[in-house]
């Protein structure tokens, strides 16, 4: 049954459908494929183990019965840890929650169990979603399956790992700046960020409120609109989440994917990130992504968005403001770490607490954001950001007068090694420019993976735009252009990436895949 | 009013520190006072569009405040709510002194 983690979730539930494999034989090869790859990829912080088996087996008896929940019952996935989970701990990869059981699921969550689906355990991120390479996670980094010497984005570089790895076939995800889409990119995935308040924010762990959005992680773009079919839609539990009737993400896959076609949609490729200083093969495989959109019958207009170039200023004072405001409820009393060093007041144990729980990013954006909201700075720093999203949202509105989906490469690079911008914030920062101003302006996007770049053979990523509430233009033109690239490639992209669960040679000379001439 | 164009010292981010409730050690303060000033930097750049005819956005769609019925839904019990306290005595979260010898 080596085959089964190479299904898509959408092929697994037509099996499990068909009674062909159980979901405990699924949950199990999973399981297995976790503990043959983990020690090079390290996608997660927890794995579920004997109580993914035990719900397995349980989802296999309602299905012999006549009673599967959904579709999709049986169907294992990986769960972001930024997500609460009431089995499971719950750190959001910070040392401040280690071990941490919440009690309560978080609404994308528990909807996923509701409708059957599997969780086969945590996946790893940056402390509490600030970061884009996952070297900021309080337990080590997660290693890029296409490179185990690269990292895989960030922040939800865990989970995108994960499906890229076959260790679970879909997976949750939240996308404050890009940790959704970066993440998918450089790993060869798909990743989607909903509409603001499209998928509950309820039990995520929050990071920049204004900002935050959950969203599917797949390998396909039918498995994405799946997921998002089942988490989406309104939760009284979360008073931003939007009370519209949303058409089905999957059904819009499924029509894009049988159109073949792109007849009649206007794809507007946003000059300010059209790949002007980006990777030369980032660059190429845009150009020619655009081209077999256009010889798909699309339109191939650009749009100009002024103020996208002072997105990521106007996000890094947003984010660290809103963020040191949601990490004040770190305070040693209700939950997480205390440390209590003797003979101290509460408020010198929470001082303490907070310099041992939180790392160097965290701790770096809580004090950028008690800067920007101080007295006397206010207005200057987070007012003025405040406006600079404004004319983010107004660049958005005339482009969509003159496009029905924008597009952009999802990343300006490709998965680049570890420690070349761990010490640097400010070029660390600038690996999300492409993909923020979309949370800027709380519109959905899509990254799905274009080919590779010829300079180092790894993924390039598409990045699709659309207005807030058409989620399914994205899934629509996504599923068509995936369906275009398959048949000319004859395989999915992620069949091009090496095996895993290999013994790992001894780093020196001759010893390295390519005969030691790093 | 603060000059907001001035340079972030280690006094600054010590203060600061202070407000967030972080026990910062001064090797940390020194590296962050010198982060933070090229953050910040970078990040003045708003300042240049940011003009007094343009509106703030603080959350991207338009919302109004959602207000429920005022009923009791499904809230956690009083064990679920101190399931995850570093310490609770009687039903209560239990903290150490809240005032310090000299107040």
């Amino acid at each position: 049954m080596s085959d089964l983690i190479h299904w898509t979730a959408a092929e697994l539930a037509g099996h499990l459908a068909a009674g062909d494999v159980s979901s405990v034989e699924a949950t199990r090869a999973h399981l297995d494929r976790i503990a043959e790859v983990e020690p090079d990829v390290h996608a997660f912080l927890h794995v579920a183990g004997e109580a993914a088996m035990a719900r397995a087996a349980e989802i296999d008896r309602l299905r012999a019965a006549g009673e599967a929940p959904s579709p999709l019952a049986g169907v294992p996935v990986a769960i972001k840890d930024v997500l609460c989970t009431a089995d499971m701990p719950s750190t959001a990869a910070s040392k401040i929650l280690e071990g941490w059981i919440p009690p309560y699921d978080a609404t994308p969550v528990a909807r996923l169990r509701a409708a059957g689906l599997i969780p086969l355990g945590k996946t790893n991120m940056d402390e509490f979603a600030m970061g884009s390479s996952t070297e900021y996670s309080a337990y080590g980094p997660t290693r890029n399956p296409w490179d185990l010497t690269r990292i895989p984005g960030g922040s939800g570089g865990g989970s995108a790992a994960a499906v890229a790895a076959f260790e679970a076939p879909v997976a949750l995800g939240s996308d404050t700046g890009g940790s959704i889409r970066q993440p998918a990119s450089v790993t060869g995935s798909v990743g989607v960020k909903p509409t603001y308040g499209g998928v509950s924010r309820y039990g995520a762990i929050a990071l920049a409120s204004s900002l935050d959005q959950v969203g599917p992680v797949s390998r396909t773009v039918l498995d994405a609109g799946l997921i998002h079919d089942v988490i989406g839609g309104y939760d009284p539990n979360d008073a931003t989440s939007l009370k519209d009737e949303w058409p089905s993400m999957a059904e819009a896959a499924r029509r894009g994917a049988a159109q073949g076609s792109l007849d009649g949609v206007r794809v507007g490729v946003v000059k300010q990130l059209n790949g002007e200083g980006f990777q030369e093969g980032v660059r190429a495989r845009f150009a020619e992504s655009l081209e077999r959109m256009a010889a798909a019958g699309a339109e191939i207009v650009e749009v100009e968005a002024p103020h996208f170039e002072y997105a990521i200023s106007a996000y890094y004072l947003i984010l660290p403001a809103e963020a040191s405001s949601n990490l004040a409820k770190y305070d040693s009393v209700r939950f997480g770490l205390r440390v209590d060093p003797g003979r101290s007041t509460t408020e010198q144990v929470m001082s303490v607490s907070r310099e041992r729980g939180f790392g160097p990013e965290v701790k770096r954006r809580i004090i950028l954001g008690t800067y920007a909201l101080s007295a006397g700075y206010y207005d200057a720093y987070y007012g003025s950001a405040q406006q600079v999203r404004t004319l983010v949202q107004r660049d958005f509105t005339a482009a969509f007068e003159q496009a029905d989906v924008l597009v952009s490469p999802s990343t300006p690079t490709t998965a680049f090694r570890f420690g070349e911008k761990v010490d640097d914030p400010l070029a660390m920062y600038l690996n999300d420019v492409t993909t923020i101003p979309a949370n800027l302006a709380g519109v959905p996007g899509m990254s799905l993976p274009i080919g590779l770049a010829p300079e180092d053979g790894l993924p390039v990523g598409l990045q699709i735009m659309a207005p807030a509430r058409e989620d399914a233009r994205l899934y629509r033109v996504g599923a068509t252009l995936e369906a275009l690239q398959d048949a000319e490639w004859g395989a999915p992209l992620l069949s091009r990436a090496p095996e895993l669960g290999r013994p790992v040679p001894v780093p020196g000379f001759g010893t390295e895949p390519d005969g030691g001439t790093r | 009013m603060p000059d907001a164009s001035a340079e972030i010292t280690v006094a600054d981010v010590q203060h600061l520190a202070g407000l967030a409730r972080i026990a910062l050690e001064p090797g940390e303060i020194e590296h962050l006072a010198g982060e933070l000033n090229q953050i910040v930097d970078s990040v003045r750049k708003v300042q240049e569009v940011a003009t007094p005819d343009v509106p703030a956005t603080s959350h991207p769609l338009p919302l109004v405040n959602v207000l429920r019925a005022d009923e009791v839904g499904a809230v956690l019990t009083q064990q679920q709510v101190l399931s995850g306290a570093p310490d609770a005595f009687d039903g209560r979260f239990r903290v150490p002194a809240i005032l310090g010898e000299e107040q």
